[in-house]
């Protein structure tokens, strides 16, 4: 299960120049969306939109390609998107809802389709759900201490922040590239991402990330039958650019590689959790 | 077509908003009512005085420490049913009428009302207020298969309504504060914000990414401890989505 059920993986990007431009990789999630949106497939989605404070993502009903737009990118902290699940369906009157989310949130969709316990008529309305590639997360105030204590830039002057090849890089808008390495960011993760074992969003129709694909490309993976459907059809449309996954570096092998680390380095903490007092231990969500 | 299991819907204090979300199933429900289940007992819909013999009681509302005739009934209904089931959050946590203090027109005398699990054992809850229609649909055609379906079916079922059963056990005691006792507290919230959505109150907002409840707002109904990813997340179960949803869809058709 590290890389978990999946129809069909590639290397892919949005053939659309202006949803690449502020994208975070291939622009997979905003493309996907947008070509959702037109077709009536989804009636809005709900994503990680800006707010008033810079870099602290606010999740929204996007029910256009501007807000759409407008959320593109990774912000390294918390966005609760699922928040809006019910509510896009009141307020917004949608339908038919798209969401994007880390795996934890593409797994908080499916209980709620399974055990809608607070969720009346929201399981038949998820219409697509895309899940992002996560290792960890970070809170907001995680985020300002490695990008101004660490960088040494201010949040308002970064343009785009990127993990990749063991650092935390951030980009600012004039130009400067300040780089950490990751070992550093670590005491600032979210502690509840230390029981996650997930990676790869297995539980999304179709999930995406950057680890895998060449830069401005993305990783995707085909789930279900839904995501099979929407996919197929985006690309009959062609709103992607693909490549056979096998044909680009680093490939596959380095998603499984991270997958695997990820899953059994937090399996080991839920172990740990078992014994952390004296003949008491701490929950683990998952019996 | 197998024979139906039979249920019972046993009305104590509540506001029947729970019988309107089993309704609320609409053609559902009488393909549930046709194929699956036998309705014995319920108060206007069958013609029935006292709880009879059944497989599953749905209870809804919670007990009226004054009120001889609901101690009866939940006592009754313990010994008559093979599984009890507490049906939103007045049977199973008090919910609203944990708030009662008596004096109210015209039984000013009774004041003290009590989650079911505070008198009998429950089996399984189905927390929230309301519980969902398709929540109770769920439980309904689980408890079908648990009952009367294959070795297969008996095994997704159980795997199905044990995380609902161990909340039986849990206690009979809920509210928002739970988020943080047994989730924050525990270092296993992730901020995905799924409490938030679960609450019918809005009691809870999302502030920084992790939940804020404001407790005055709180009713006690236990929907966003139960639908928060970090309470229960059985692999097992939600690893085939796709399938189940399929199954349930099946079975509804
Ligand atoms: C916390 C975090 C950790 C990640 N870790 C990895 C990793 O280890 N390896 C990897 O390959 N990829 C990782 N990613 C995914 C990657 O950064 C990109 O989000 C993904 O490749 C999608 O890029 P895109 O160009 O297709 O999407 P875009 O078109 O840029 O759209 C991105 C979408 O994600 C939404 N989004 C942004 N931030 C968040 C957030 N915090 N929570 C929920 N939704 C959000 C945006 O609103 C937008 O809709 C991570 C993402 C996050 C948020
Ligand atoms: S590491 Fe896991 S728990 Fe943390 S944000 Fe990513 S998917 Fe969620
Ligand atoms: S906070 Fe909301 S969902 Fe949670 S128990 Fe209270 S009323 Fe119910
Ligand atoms: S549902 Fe659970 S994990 Fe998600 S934000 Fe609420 S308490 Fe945290």
């Amino acid at each position: 299960m590290v890389l978990g059920n999946y129809k069909s993986v590639v290397a892919a990007r949005s053939a659309d120049k202006e949803i690449l431009k502020g994208a975070q990789d291939g622009g997979i999630v905003t493309q996907l969306f947008a070509y959702a949106l037109e077709e009536g497939i989804i009636d809005g989605a709900i994503v990680a939109g800006p707010s008033d404070e810079p870099w602290k993502p606010e999740p929204v009903v996007a029910t256009t390609k501007a807000e759409l737009l407008a959320a593109r990118g990774t912000k390294y902290n918390l966005s609760p998107n699922v928040a809006l699940l019910k509510e896009a369906t009141r307020s917004y009157g949608l339908d038919k809802v798209g969401i994007v989310g880390t795996p934890c949130q593409m797994q908080a969709v499916r209980k709620a389709q399974l055990y809608p316990i607070g969720m009346r008529d929201v399981p038949d309305k998820i219409a697509l759900a895309i899940g992002i590639f996560c290792m960890e997360n970070f809170s907001y105030q995680s985020i300002e201490a490695i990008v101004e204590d660490h960088c040494n830039q201010k949040l308002e002057s970064v343009t785009k922040m990127d993990i990749g090849k063991g650092k935390f890089w951030a980009y600012t808008e004039r130009g400067a590239v300040s780089q950490i390495p990751l070992k550093i960011t670590h005491k600032y993760e979210q502690p509840g991402c230390h029981v996650c074992l997930d990676y790869v969003s297995n539980l999304a129709d179709v999930s995406t990330g950057s680890v895998g694909a060449p830069d401005g490309w993305s990783t995707v993976f085909v789930r279900t039958a839904v995501g099979d459907d929407v996919w197929a059809k985006a690309i009959a449309a062609g709103c992607f650019e693909t490549k056979d996954i096998a044909d680009v570096k680093p490939g596959l092998d380095l998603v499984t590689k991270l997958a695997t680390e990820k899953i059994t380095k937090n399996q080991k903490t839920l172990d740990a959790r078992a014994t952390f007092g004296v003949g008491k231990g701490l929950r683990n969500p998952y019996l | 077509m197998v024979e139906k299991i039979t249920v019972g819907h046993v009305h104590l204090s509540g506001c029947t908003g729970c019988l309107v979300s089993f309704a609320d199933n609409y053609e559902g429900l009488f393909k549930i009512l046709d194929n699956y289940a036998e309705l014995v007992y319920a108060l206007t819909l069958v013609d029935v005085r006292h709880v009879p013999e059944m497989d599953v009681a749905l209870v809804e509302g919670s007990v009226c420490l004054q009120d001889k005739s609901s101690v009866d009934e939940i006592k009754e209904t313990r010994e008559k049913a093979k599984v009890v089931v507490a049906l939103g959050g007045c049977a199973a946590y008090g919910n609203i009428t944990r708030f009662a203090r008596g004096g109210q027109w015209n039984q000013p005398q009774m004041e003290s009302y009590v989650p079911i699990g505070e008198l009998i054992d429950v089996d399984l809850y189905i927390p929230g207020c309301a519980p969902t229609p398709q929540q109770i649909r769920n439980v309904a055609i689980m408890a079908y298969l648990l009952l009367k379906g294959t070795d297969e079916q008996k095994e997704l079922a159980t795997a199905y309504l044990k995380p609902l059963m161990d909340l039986a056990k849990r206690g009979d005691e809920a509210c928002g504060c739970d988020l943080m006792y047994d989730v924050i507290n525990q270092g296993l919230c992730m901020g995905c914000g799924t409490c938030a959505a679960a609450c019918p109150v809005r009691a809870i907002t999302i502030e920084y990414g992790k939940p804020n409840v404001d407790r005055d707002l709180c009713i006690k109904c236990g929907a966003c401890y139960a639908q928060c990813p970090r309470s229960f997340f059985n692999f097992d179960v939600m690893n085939e989505f796709e399938g189940i949803t399929e199954l349930i869809k099946g079975v509804m058709e």
